[in-house]
């Protein structure tokens, strides 16, 4: 890009370009190379899986460039197709830029013959040229642009060469009236093509694009098409037309699959074209790849799994232990900030609601960004490298028997650190149900923020020595359930054929450290708006619930009793009593009191039940909220000698088994509850989760209670 | 070759057997991924390895490798070459 080119001029023409591909072919990297200085990027979400627009400006033109996901063929398959496909056939764009990888030709034009049919103006991106040149693989451009009907370029989006001549040809082809692509089929495919738009014509039928393309998609069973048709006067003849057609062409290949036949097609045109225009000048230079000689290291099949346990290990102990640094001072910046802005506002309710409410809500949702900002560059790492598919290569094996997918293991290993990287990096499941059933069983890993409660309990109950292994035994019955969930779900929820596992390795690549920065970025930025919005609201919910109604005959009595009291440490212990009054009589505490009969059968009182709710806000709050009901002071911690003394007297045994089952299990704090219903798509999954997850907690927590008491030979006694 | 190769199932190839795909014994999305990938009536595959237990294998279509799932690969009808 020249330094020259004008940011937006009046005269500004607008080009709208879909960028397609099939994976791995550095689509992104392409785009990073394109608009390289004047970056600007905005994502748009669908369901769960993002196309991205980059804007840049070229001569007098303004280019938007819609980046879409990899998908191998034109179908609707995965979430990632899905969302190429309904863009490239529904939505409005100037031209198709398609981006194939060099090295492997003809694996690549299998999609571009595919998108020939769709008769539009396209533009071929011959990318990894450079590579190609390495391995020896000369490509014919300007033959393949003529057997094509539209223009290759060749480019490098990791070199930065051929950029510019890309651009100017997209502009050019752009300007110029469109062609139709020069997609050939075997004869007696052609043959009914022909027949069909002849049939057409002479009807005067006006398509959008051509007739020929009308007739393509009659064959190919396009359904909308077929709507469009459907409602005409010529159908009656058409019709039958089409049936004869479908069974000559289906006779001809020998199958009586049209999709199979459409693809055989594709192939056959594909082969001609790479065979006429690509040459390979040294074939046995490349008997063992560098690709080939990692693998033999990473996916040995005996020293392959350790390989991986041993990075994932180092990956969590940079997640949580570098993670760790900047989340104190992220931690001292929001009490800064609730102070500063605190002191500004006069009316006591407001400043609460401010500083209470939103300031430490949002705050507690930014807290974790170190760590996701963290984990984010490992899995981009692990994901842009091509590591992730051996992984899923090595894994799926034990994973499947779970009824989980081999990738499935990343999301599930980031759910001990934190469930809403854990969700997020979920996506990485290209299959809906796989997806669905691991975002179900993240919850189950327990996080982070679990482990404060844990420790408070395990170290109630337990000598010093034990506690280690009690805390290590809590976490791996959580995995394990975990398992055991998912089988189940398998078997019940999600039943139905496996998913298929067939999945590209591709090849070891150097990553782009431009790109992971880039991804990264984005990533957390999408983290920080969109968690921090809803974070604020639900904040407000919990403050207001915890704070109102808010009782003056209480706040009296305590004043007229610490007023009495001479000695500061008198006055903080009213100052707790008074607030733990405060809560008792709260619309949370209300609630607490109101289902404390439903929490019984599983031993627990109106207080731990309502710790349990305020672990609904985030976890972290239920050591603070049983700190507030047990009245020993506002700053509880899990180190809080006085409160691990309170649980031991106030909790009998078996209440505290029952009560550390529902934190395992329950539902995960909101922020993560928030990732989860835009990760699985709608409020509807959420349901889903709050259903299984309660029903599940309820009932172990039942059966963990009851053979406590069984085992201890104690009477069930409800805690104090 | 005169002799006539028998026809057996993916699985049943040892690392680095070269083959010829016969039949497809997959149905709709399956079958879709496969042929999109190249998998197809005469294509040519080299067999590059097993994960631990056999439970996965590794081919290599064209120039690019491909996992699948045993079940998946037992559905792949083939002619080792000769």
């Amino acid at each position: 890009m020249p330094d020259n080119a004008p940011v937006c001029p009046v005269t500004e023409k607008h080009i709208r370009i879909a960028l397609v591909g099939q994976p791995n072919v550095g689509k992104s990297m392409l785009i990073n190379s394109i608009s390289d200085a004047r970056l600007h990027v905005g994502n748009f979400s669908g369901v769960t899986v993002e196309k991205s627009e980059v804007f840049f400006d070229y001569k007098e033109y303004h280019f938007t460039v819609v980046d879409l996901p990899g998908t191998y063929a034109f179908t609707d398959y995965s979430i990632e197709e899905r969302v190429t496909h309904d863009f490239l056939c529904n939505e409005d764009y100037d031209l198709i830029v398609n981006v194939v990888d060099s090295t492997n030709l003809e694996k690549n034009l299998q999609l571009t013959a595919e998108l020939m049919t769709m008769s539009k103006k396209m533009v071929l991106a011959l990318n990894m040229t450079d590579e190609a040149q390495k391995e020896g693989i000369e490509i014919d451009a300007a033959y393949l642009s003529q057997l094509l009907g539209f223009p290759a370029v060749k480019v490098s989006a990791a070199a930065k060469t051929g950029i510019e001549a890309l651009i100017e040809t997209i502009i050019e082809v752009h300007e110029a009236p469109r062609q139709e692509a020069k997609l050939i089929f075997s004869e007696a495919v052609e043959e009914e093509v022909d027949a069909i738009a002849r049939y057409l014509d002479t009807h005067h039928f006006k398509a959008a694009i051509s007739n020929r393309n009308i007739a393509i998609n009659l064959l190919q069973n396009e359904k909308k098409t077929y709507r469009t048709l459907h409602d005409l006067p010529l159908w009656t003849e058409l019709q039958p037309m089409l049936i004869e057609a479908d069974r000559h062409i289906r006779t001809h290949h020998d199958t009586d699959d049209i999709k199979e036949v459409f693809a055989e097609e594709y192939a056959a045109f594909v082969r001609g074209v790479v065979a006429e225009t690509v040459r390979v000048n040294n074939p046995k230079a490349q008997k063992k790849s560098l690709t080939d000689r990692i693998d033999d290291v990473l996916i040995h099949p005996v020293l392959g799994i350790p390989i991986f346990l041993l990075l994932m290990w180092g990956l969590f102990q940079l997640t949580f232990e570098v993670g760790n640094i900047p989340m104190e001072w992220i931690d001292g910046f929001f009490g800064w900030l609730g102070d500063v802005v605190g002191n500004t506002i006069s009316n006591d309710e407001i400043r609460s609601l401010v500083v209470d409410g939103i300031i430490s809500g949002v705050g507690a949702v930014v807290l974790f960004t170190p760590n996701i900002i963290i984990l984010f560059i490992g899995i981009a790492l692990l994901e842009s490298t091509g590591y992730m598919s051996r992984v899923a290569f090595l894994l799926d094996g034990i994973f499947h028997k779970f009824g989980l997918h081999g990738q499935s293991f990343i999301p599930l290993v980031t759910g001990f650190g934190c469930s809403i990287p854990a969700y997020m990096s979920a996506r990485i499941l290209k299959n809906d149900r796989d997806r669905l059933l691991t975002l179900f069983i993240i919850g189950f890993m327990s996080c982070g923020a679990r482990l404060p409660v844990y420790v408070l309990f395990t170290g109630a109950f337990f000598s010093q020595s034990v506690a280690g292994n009690v805390l290590f035994a809590i976490y791996i019955t959580g995995a394990l359930l975990g398992l055991i969930a998912a089988k189940v779900l398998k078997l019940t929820a999600f039943k139905g054929v496996d998913e298929p596992f067939v999945m590209e390795m591709p090849k070891y690549r150097l990553p782009s450290l431009k790109l992971i920065w880039h991804t990264v970025l984005t990533k957390t930025l999408m983290y920080l708006k969109k968690a921090g919005t809803f974070i604020a609201g639900a904040s407000m919910l919990v403050w207001f619930l915890s704070t109102y109604p808010h009782s003056d005959a209480i706040e009296q009595n305590y004043t007229v009793q610490m007023e009495k009291t001479s000695e500061a440490a008198g006055r903080e212990q009213l100052a707790v009593e008074r607030d733990a009054a405060q809560l008792e009589q709260s619309f949370l505490g209300r609630i607490g009191k109101a289902i404390e009969p439903a929490f019984e059968p599983i031993g627990l009182n109106w207080k731990l039940a309502v710790a349990l709710q305020a672990g609904l806000a985030a976890k972290e709050v239920v050591v603070s909220t049983l700190g507030v009901l047990y009245a020993v002071g506002e700053g509880a911690s899990e180190t809080d000698k006085s409160l691990v003394n309170a649980i031991r007297e106030h909790i009998p045994f078996a209440s505290a088994v029952s009560f550390i089952v529902v934190i395992m299990i329950y539902l995960p704090c909101l922020a993560a509850s928030v990732v989860f219903t835009r990760e699985a798509g709608g409020i509807k999954y959420f349901i889903y989760l709050f259903l299984f997850t309660t029903v599940t907690a309820y009932a172990l927590a039942f059966i963990a209670y009851r053979l406590t008491l069984l085992v201890t030979g104690a009477p069930a006694v409800l805690p104090t | 070759m005169d002799t006539v190769a028998t026809m057996v199932n993916l699985t049943e190839c040892t690392k680095g057997c070269r083959a010829t795909v016969v039949k497809l014994n997959a149905r709709g999305a399956l079958k879709q991924r496969l042929v999109s990938f190249g998998v197809m009536k005469g294509a040519k595959l080299t067999l590059l390895g097993y994960a631990p237990a056999k439970k996965t294998v590794e081919i290599k279509v064209g120039r690019m490798r491909l996992a699948l799932r045993k079940e998946e690969a037992e559905m792949i009808e083939v002619q080792p070459d000769a």
